[in-house]
């Protein structure tokens, strides 16, 4: 079976515009966190698509896609991976959008109630739909391999990986992948509201005081290669290989969570299955932490269940707000960061720890080779995903 | 294996409405009434006669949810139906859900809108105007997970959106998810319901829907010669995509096989395409060769057909391209000429009209084909719906951002 290892990360981020100043901020503890007409929400500060994304494709797109493909660019230097070097249809691109090109599609609709159908603009059929940025960015760098849009709210980020890999086994050697959001839009601010999960105090996973959490914008772009692919290419990094993944939903209530944290213990034990590993080999988890006090209590309890030891836990995505399906892109992308150093950031902002977990407190020095990544999506959604440090030994017993 | 199938189609809500009014070669196409058009540059569409409550909702259910995650519980009802699967002896931590739609809940976000800013006059919105659903509206992915918790499907969970691709791309992803083990039973389709000012007014900002609004119910006329558009459908269609050896212990009628799925992205133009069908004909090659099937093996051809220019030469191209001598000799049709263009829900539409042409051995056809475009000289199968056996068909699509989609369906034996 061919292997999905990740080879270049991009980050478009409020703890940072590149890939070393988020790990840097994350590790400092920096919060990012401000106030928006009156609402907490984690901006991307000095973002600017002027300098990073075509002045023709600017005015065509919405924020969101300006971030995706600031992301992608800084995703593919990294890997030193050219798609135009290659086999057009040797590239795929496979991201997940939860809720598209919000503030375009504001200003579209607005235009057309306050001025009338002629204001339309032609872009607006092409920018606020969800698959905007997929078809962007596979005309942009001229990848003509399967692509995918993946929408499933917080686990979208995750789901974008499982597809990727999904996309490399079958045959495509480098694919595209993660994900951003733009939802700090007046309008889409208001919809984000009626979920009744926005804190007016600031997002604490796992914290005492948890009270929910609070928006944010920004994300990651991976670049997941075909294991033997990157070998032969010569890519000069691998940060981690995409060993398990497992999706489950809860199919419980369409607002409420279950009662109990069956199908997320699921997702977990098959993602570590379909990596062969036993959660002893696990190092370290980076929790969903959706910071409401019933779902930390779930996930709390299904990580215990899984592990049965105190296995430790973060969730930094405290410093930065909830980023929708930017979110597991992110926290992929860190848990890759913290593979590569051997340190574990600690859970963001928290001050009173609520749960029977090893939470981490402050960045913990820890050589781990595996870790496990939760990602749950309004409604029911439970994504894991297993990172797994890549050793070349393990590609040669592959055949 | 495909061994279940729901529709909620212009011209009749349920799977046998619809088929009638493909078999009759009718066409569902009018003066939209959903909002007064006057002003608009294309006035018409495929509209469903939809009452959710009729249709089996609860009312909770038509509160929280946009009328494209209406349709798509309807359709899933009225295939888990036919398919005479019992949830409650199935395994439902290996029942997947995997949802196509372009546009999501664009027409209760539009609604919504006009209220929470005061018909467009506020930029700083006023949620206390708003539904206390506006959360699932935003995110589309509501649709999956009302179809999951309807029915208590645990297995892996999503909602596709790949543009005008998504109901194709939804039921592809399903398929894999069965070969990959991941599912033994996916509720794969797709919902969109996009007969909406705003939806109406991008479309005609680029002139790509009909403008024939004095003879709306002959505007669209995908590969005649006078064809000036789509027209804008709504709709969705679900089928239940079910594991061999399951479907045989429970001795499941098997409708047809979903024998390959394929997609290529053309990376060349947002709405764009090139004349040669470059990248919609690789996407067939790699369907078919995952069949296993020659290209004479076609029996059928149903075409995204969606009257526009561009498209109707573009995939004619890619069928000559792909299946070589036999694209004249099969033939090829668009139900789009009957009931629009539901965007990301047409391609499960058209699966389905694909699983029922190989059960009838009828052949749907294009209607209001008087004149053959010169640059479209296939068979069209004008009008008039065919009898014949088929075995094997193939549906494309196409969808902006430059998606471009095959799927295979084989008779079962």
């Amino acid at each position: 079976m061919k292997r999905a290892v990740v080879t270049g990360i991009g980050v478009v981020a409020p703890s940072g515009l590149t890939t070393e100043d988020h790990w840097r901020s994350t590790l400092a503890g920096e919060r990012h966190v401000s106030e928006l007409d009156g609402r907490l929400v984690g901006q991307v500060p000095g973002f600017a698509a002027e300098g990073s994304v075509d002045p023709r494709l600017i005015i065509q797109t919405d924020r969101w896609t300006w971030m995706s493909l600031a992301a992608t660019r800084q995703a593919l230097d990294d890997a030193k991976y050219d798609p135009a070097a290659h086999d057009p249809y040797a590239t795929s691109v496979v991201l997940a959008s939860g809720s598209g090109g919000n503030e375009f599609g504001q200003r579209e609709i607005q235009a057309l109630w306050s001025k009338g159908r002629r204001a339309v603009t032609a872009y607006q059929s092409i920018a606020w739909f969800y698959a905007a940025s997929v078809g962007q960015t596979s005309i942009l760098h001229g990848t003509k391999g399967p692509n995918q849009v993946l929408v499933s709210e917080g686990a979208g980020g995750l789901d974008s990986l499982g597809a990727a890999r999904r996309v490399i086994r079958r045959g495509t050697p480098a694919v595209i992948a993660g994900g951003t959001e733009a939802p700090l839009s007046p309008y889409a601010l208001v919809c984000q509201s009626t979920s009744e999960r926005l804190s007016t105090t600031g997002y604490r996973p796992f914290d005492a005081d948890a009270d929910g959490h609070v928006p944010g914008e920004g994300g990651a772009v991976l670049i997941v290669e075909d294991a033997a692919a990157a070998a032969e290419r010569g890519a000069q990094q691998i940060y981690g290989e995409i060993a398990g993944y497992a999706a489950t939903h809860d199919a419980y209530h369409p607002e409420r969570p279950a009662p109990d944290c069956a199908q997320l213990v699921r997702a977990m034990r098959k993602a570590l299955a379909d990596a062969d590993v036993t959660p002893d080999d696990v190092g370290f988890v980076v929790a969903d932490g959706a910071a409401t006090p019933a779902l930390d209590a779930l996930e709390a309890q299904a990580i215990r269940e899984v592990f049965g030891r105190p296995v430790p836990v973060t969730a930094p995505q405290g410093y930065v707000g909830r980023l929708c399906s930017g979110g597991g892109a992110l926290t992929v992308a860190t848990a890759l960061l913290a593979l590569r150093d051997g340190i574990v950031p600690a859970v963001g902002n928290l001050a009173r720890p609520g749960h029977d977990l090893d939470l981490v407190r402050e960045p913990r020095q820890l050589a781990a080779d595996v870790v496990l990544v939760n990602a749950r999506g309004f409604g029911g959604f439970n994504s894991s995903i297993v990172l797994k440090r890549y050793r070349e030994e393990g590609l040669r017993d592959a055949g | 294996m495909v061994t279940g199938v729901g529709v909620v189609a212009p011209g009749g809500v349920t799977r046998a409405a619809f088929w009638d009014l493909l078999t009759a070669g009718r066409t569902a196409t009018r003066r939209i009434s959903f909002f007064d058009p006057a002003d608009f540059r294309s006035q018409i569409a495929a509209e469903c006669d939809f009452d959710p409550r009729a249709a089996g909702l609860t009312p909770q259910e038509i509160h929280r949810n946009d009328r494209f995650a209406q349709f798509t519980l309807v359709a899933a009802d009225e295939a888990l139906k036919e398919s005479g699967l019992d949830l409650g002896a199935t395994d439902r931590d290996n029942v997947a859900v995997s949802i196509g739609s372009a546009v999501g809940a664009t027409t209760r976000l539009e609604d919504e809108y006009v209220n929470v800013s005061d018909h467009g006059r506020n930029w700083h919105v006023d949620e206390r105007y708003g539904s206390r659903f506006l959360y699932q509206a935003l995110v589309p992915s509501s649709a999956a997970t009302e179809v999951a918790c309807r029915f208590g499907a645990h297995g892996p969970a999503a909602v596709i959106s790949t543009g005008c691709t998504s109901g194709l791309d939804a039921i592809g992803h399903g398929h894999q998810l069965i070969e990959d083990g991941e599912a033994d039973v996916v509720i794969a389709g797709a919902a969109d319901a996009p007969i909406s000012p705003i939806s109406m007014a991008c479309f005609d900002a680029i002139r790509a829907t009909s403008a024939r609004n004095d003879d709306p119910e002959h505007a669209s006329r995908p590969f005649d010669a006078t064809r000036d558009g789509f027209v804008m459908g709504e709709g969705a269609a679900v089928l239940i995509l079910e594991e061999l050896e399951h479907a045989r212990r429970r001795g499941a009628e098997i409708f047809c096989e979903v024998a390959g799925f394929a997609n290529r992205s053309n990376a060349f133009h947002m709405t764009g395409l090139r004349p040669d069908g470059l990248e919609m004909a690789e996407a067939i090659t790699d369907a078919l060769g995952q069949a296993r099937l020659d290209p004479t093996a076609v029996s059928y051809v149903n075409a995204h057909g969606s009257g526009t220019k561009q498209n109707d030469r573009h995939e004619t191209a890619a069928f000559k391209r792909s299946l070589g001598q036999h694209a004249y000799d099969v033939p090829v049709s668009s139900i789009k000429s009957m009931v629009g263009h539901s965007l990301g829900a047409i391609g499960a539409i058209e699966l389905a009209a694909c699983v029922l042409a190989i059960r009838y051995g009828v052949v749907p056809p294009t209607a209001n084909l008087e004149n053959k475009d010169p640059e479209c000289d296939l068979d069209y199968v004008p009008k008039n719906a065919r009898e014949q056996r088929v075995d094997v068909a193939l549906s494309v699509g196409s969808g902006f951002g430059g998606f471009q989609s095959a799927a295979v369906l084989r008779r079962w034996s």
